[in-house]
């Protein structure tokens, strides 16, 4: 057993059980802390695949910036304990818990033949498997990919505007 | 199946070292964890992230079960991309992240004004669309 | 003779239309109830029509070639185009003529006989809309055009019968003049289709000539021209009154008389006639002119016998007109068409005289119409009766008036053709002579039957009426001798032989001799008359069986009633409304309604407005497709 298995095996069971938590917990902020806990294995996962960019992303923008988000607005809100499931998730609960397996089961089944698909299957036993760089991705997103890049700021846009206008008109109202 | 698919794993792995061309070998690592250990992770994870907004009722952690699913995907982008040796796959995990940022800053101003209304973030005391 | 000419001829009237009807919807007083304004603007405008139509007609007889141009394209589609053309020749110039100078003489009557009527702007629109119909109907150089004008002048007399739309009578007399009319002009519609099938257009040029042509009679055989022909006709049937669709025109004269004289005697009535006689062609190849022959002369038959024991002058008047449109088709039928449309002429200008006599006499007895309230109008009414005197001359045939000349001229063409069909013209022009005199000797000889009040007012119309009634007189008293002098030789024929196909049964036998027996046969009528009704008025109640039948016209009327139009009321009522409306389509719609509700009430309980039930479903949904996806495709 190598480095990269220890890791590879230390970081998603970090990430499962986080990710266990944060449906477990009756608090939202240690639902939350639970949350911040998978997305720092999952950086450290993306590490090891090699993606060193992403994972700085993902430690800066999702377990810094969007999981502040959360925790302002859950403390905003102030919400205290509450019971994990409400009514229709005590009826819906076996239900749930049967569709989530075979959910599982039929993704674990396609992660498993996902290697018989003959192009992922041909670039890896060509052995041209090589880290990809933070310069790889700024290229591929300034050439082939720089319509999408711009739509995604006007994504973002879309939604600076859509919060002010939510949050505005309430408070106008409550004038 | 399982056992199989791993058995041809370790062949190819075979193959790469008598080459002796291996990536893993330049960069002295000697081994690597194959893709699928990597997607059936990312299925267990967005699984949890499924059943999670199934069973909570809390609207902020159906949320946070969201952002487990797109994390999820995150995983298998990357895995995916780093087994075809091209950059897009993390591409699209830019993506991703740019999206599930708006959606996060919008899904959170909703359920504020909605929690300022009826004092409430229960989703199953949220239905004014009740046929 | 140029396209301009056409063009004002054709739009004097439509712009009189306009006018007018611009000035009923105005506001203003002043020209709203300006009589006099609307009635010389709608007389100007056909006086601007017959100018043009003199002027095409003596460009015409001064040896220029017949006018045919098409203006425009109308509908164009892959494989055939409709134009908007006309076609001016030696018919369609003799038309005009007729159209626009009875209709000009009718408009300045209508001035004074309108007078005081509150729907006086309308009644001149309508008029002048008449005109302008009636004119694309004989200026139209395809059956399309012709078509067109057919259903305009179909519309104005719809209008103008139920011109006085208070009355019930009136304007059940205008939807029975309507109805009526749909059968025939069906019949025109499927004859037009099968013409276009046939040839693929409708111009009349191009389908003469490819009748004509030996090719088509190979490709299609006469068969396709009968049938045709006999759509046709059936049109005709409809539009000129003819057994057994003939029934609207008695109840035609509910309308003003001006508008009977105009359009239920001079001309829409003859736009069938008319149409057969455009058709020569056709029907000569066709051989179906003995259809039309027959229908014409038993109708004339028919209508003489009916007209004998009625006592409302107008509806003798209406049926003496089917009776002579018998006459007309009798004449196009055994391929006299020359004879036919010269009948047409003469019959457009005494009809319309003795309706406008007809009017003044109403007139002056306030709208009374039964003759046996009247009597002894002569000494009042001195104009009105000599020109009344004349018109029945004319019709009665009396030697050397327009109708003598005219009649005898069908008669002799019949004679070649069949000699019983002959045999029941010459009793028809008896009955004719005999209820025509018997309507004058009732009406202005004898002693006064008039009701005292009534009496007190009698007069004579003003000028502006008796005017007009006496330039008629003129032309139905002559025109006969200037155009018919000679009989198969005489000017008329002679005008319109490039129109007229060769007719088949040449007309034999002493021309002379025709004559003399029409004419005497016509006196014999006349001499009748004044032997029977010279002092007597028509009795009260029928004498006998055979006289109520005339009385009640064969009972036509009850029988329609009974046959046709009860069956489709209570069809209409019992089965289509009450099972298939009620039941049937009611039942399926409100049936379908009820099935949505059911479902809508059943599925809605699946709407709880809790978004994780909507998750479950969605879930359930990716599994399951993820499944078949995996393992089963």
């Amino acid at each position: 057993m190598n480095a990269e298995q220890i890791l590879f095996i230390l970081f998603g069971a970090v990430s499962l059980i986080g990710a266990i938590a944060v449906i477990s917990f009756r608090h939202p902020i240690y639902s939350a802390l639970s949350l911040i806990v998978t997305f720092f294995a999952q950086a450290g996962l993306f590490v090891l695949l090699g993606a060193h960019f992403v994972a700085a992303v993902q430690v800066i923008v999702y377990a810094g910036a969007i999981m502040v988000l959360f925790l302002f607005v859950i403390m905003l809100l102030n919400l205290g304990t509450l019971s994990v499931q409400g009514a229709i998730g005590r009826k819906l609960k076996g239900l749930a818990i049967i569709l989530g397996i075979l959910f599982a089961a039929e993704g674990i089944y396609i992660a498993m033949n996902a290697l018989n698909d003959t192009a992922v299957a041909s670039a890896e036993s060509t052995g041209a498997t090589i880290t990809t760089t933070t310069y790889d991705i700024g290229e591929l997103l300034f050439s082939k990919y720089l319509l999408p890049f711009e739509v995604t700021s006007l994504i973002l846009l879309a939604a600076l505007i859509g919060v002010i206008v939510l949050v505005k008109r309430e408070g106008q109202e409550e004038n | 199946m399982l056992q199989a698919t791993i058995t041809l794993q370790l062949y190819k792995g075979g193959i790469f070292i008598d080459r002796a061309i291996m990536p893993t070998t330049v960069k002295g690592k000697g081994f690597y964890m194959s893709l699928e250990y990597y997607l059936i992770l990312s299925a267990l994870l967005f699984t949890t992230g499924v059943i999670g907004v199934l069973i909570r009722r809390n609207a902020i952690i159906i949320f946070m079960c969201i952002e487990l699913m797109l994390n999820a995907a995150n995983l298998a982008f990357v895995a995916i991309s780093r087994s075809l040796g091209e950059a897009t796959g993390q591409v699209f995990v830019f993506f991703v992240m740019t999206v599930a940022a708006a959606e996060v800053a919008i899904g959170l101003a909703i359920i504020v004004s909605v929690f300022k209304h009826r004092q409430t973030v229960n989703v199953d005391e949220v239905n004014s669309l009740k046929g | 003779m140029t396209i301009e000419l056409i063009v004002v001829l054709l739009v004097a009237p439509l712009v009189g239309f306009l006018v007018n009807g611009l000035l009923g919807l105005s506001k203003n007083k002043g020209l709203k109830g300006n009589e006099q304004l609307s009635g010389w603007i709608g007389s100007l405008a056909v006086l601007v029509s017959l100018v043009c139509s003199i002027i095409a007609f003596a460009s015409l007889h001064g040896g220029a070639a017949p006018f045919d141009e098409t203006l425009y394209e109308w509908i164009t589609g892959e494989s055939f185009a409709f134009n908007i053309g006309f076609r001016v020749d030696a018919l369609t110039s003799v038309m005009l003529l007729v159209i626009t100078g009875v209709g000009f003489l009718i408009h300045v009557y209508s001035i004074g006989y309108m007078h005081g009527d509150e729907g006086y702007t309308r009644y001149f629109a309508y008029l002048n809309l008449f005109i302008f119909a009636m004119l694309i109907l004989v200026l139209g150089n395809n059956y399309l055009m012709m078509f067109v004008g057919w259903e305009g002048v179909g519309l104005c007399s719809y209008l103008l019968i139920g011109f006085w739309y208070e009355k019930q009578t009136a304007t059940d007399a205008g939807k029975k003049a309507f109805i009526v009319n749909r059968i025939g002009d069906f019949g025109f519609l499927l004859g037009m289709f099968t013409l276009f099938a046939a040839f693929g257009t409708l111009d009349f040029t191009s389908i003469f000539d490819a009748a004509e042509a030996d090719n088509f009679q190979k490709v299609f055989g006469a068969s396709t021209l009968v049938i045709a022909t006999l759509l046709l006709f059936v049109g005709a049937i409809g539009k000129s009154a003819q057994i057994p669709l003939y029934v609207w025109l008695p109840d035609a004269m509910e309308g003003p008389t001006p508008v009977s004289a105009l359009i239920h005697a001079a001309t829409m009535v003859t736009a069938g006639v008319y149409m057969i006689a455009r058709s020569a062609v056709l029907y000569n190849i066709a051989h179906t002119g003995e259809v039309v022959a027959w229908i014409g002369v038993l109708t004339a038959f028919f209508a003489a016998t009916i007209a004998l024991t009625q006592n409302d002058i107008k509806r003798i008047l209406a049926y003496s007109t089917v009776s002579q449109l018998g006459y007309m088709f009798l004449g196009v039928g055994v391929g006299a068409y020359a004879s036919g449309v010269f009948h047409l002429v003469t019959h457009a200008f005494f009809k319309g005289l003795m309706f406008l006599t007809a009017g003044s006499v109403m007139h002056a007895m306030a709208n009374e119409l039964d003759m046996r309230r009247m009597g002894g109008l002569k000494a009042k009414m001195p104009i009105t009766h000599w020109t009344f005197l004349v018109g029945a001359l004319a019709i009665a045939g009396f030697p050397f008036l327009s109708g003598f000349w005219s009649k005898d001229e069908i008669l002799h063409s019949a004679w070649g053709s069949s000699p019983i069909i002959y045999a029941i013209g010459l009793v028809t022009a008896f009955l004719t002579a005999f209820y025509m005199f018997r309507l004058i000797f009732v009406t202005f000889y004898g002693e006064s039957r008039v009701e005292p009040e009534v009496d007190s007012h009698l007069h004579e119309s003003p000028p502006v009426m008796w005017v007009p009634l006496a330039i008629l007189a003129i032309p139905s008293a002559l025109i006969g001798l200037l155009l018919g002098w000679g009989g198969h030789e005489s000017w008329f024929h002679h005008f319109t032989k490039s129109v007229f196909p060769e007719a088949h049964h040449e007309a034999s036998g002493n021309v002379i001799l025709f004559m003399v027996i029409s004419s005497v046969v016509g006196l014999a009528g006349i001499a009748f008359a004044w032997s029977r009704y010279r002092e007597r008025t028509p009795s009260e109640e029928p004498t006998n069986a055979l006289h109520k039948l005339l009385v009640n016209k064969y009972y036509v009327d009850e029988v329609y009633n009974a046959l046709i139009v009860q069956p489709i009321k209570n069809g209409s009522h019992y089965l289509l409304w009450r099972i298939v409306d009620n039941g049937i389509i009611d039942g399926i719609v409100n049936g379908i309604g009820s099935i949505i509700r059911f479902i809508g009430g059943t599925l809605r309980r699946l709407q709880t407005g809790l978004v994780q039930v909507y998750i479950v479903s969605m879930v359930l949904g990716i599994v399951l497709f993820l499944a078949y996806y995996l393992f089963f495709l």
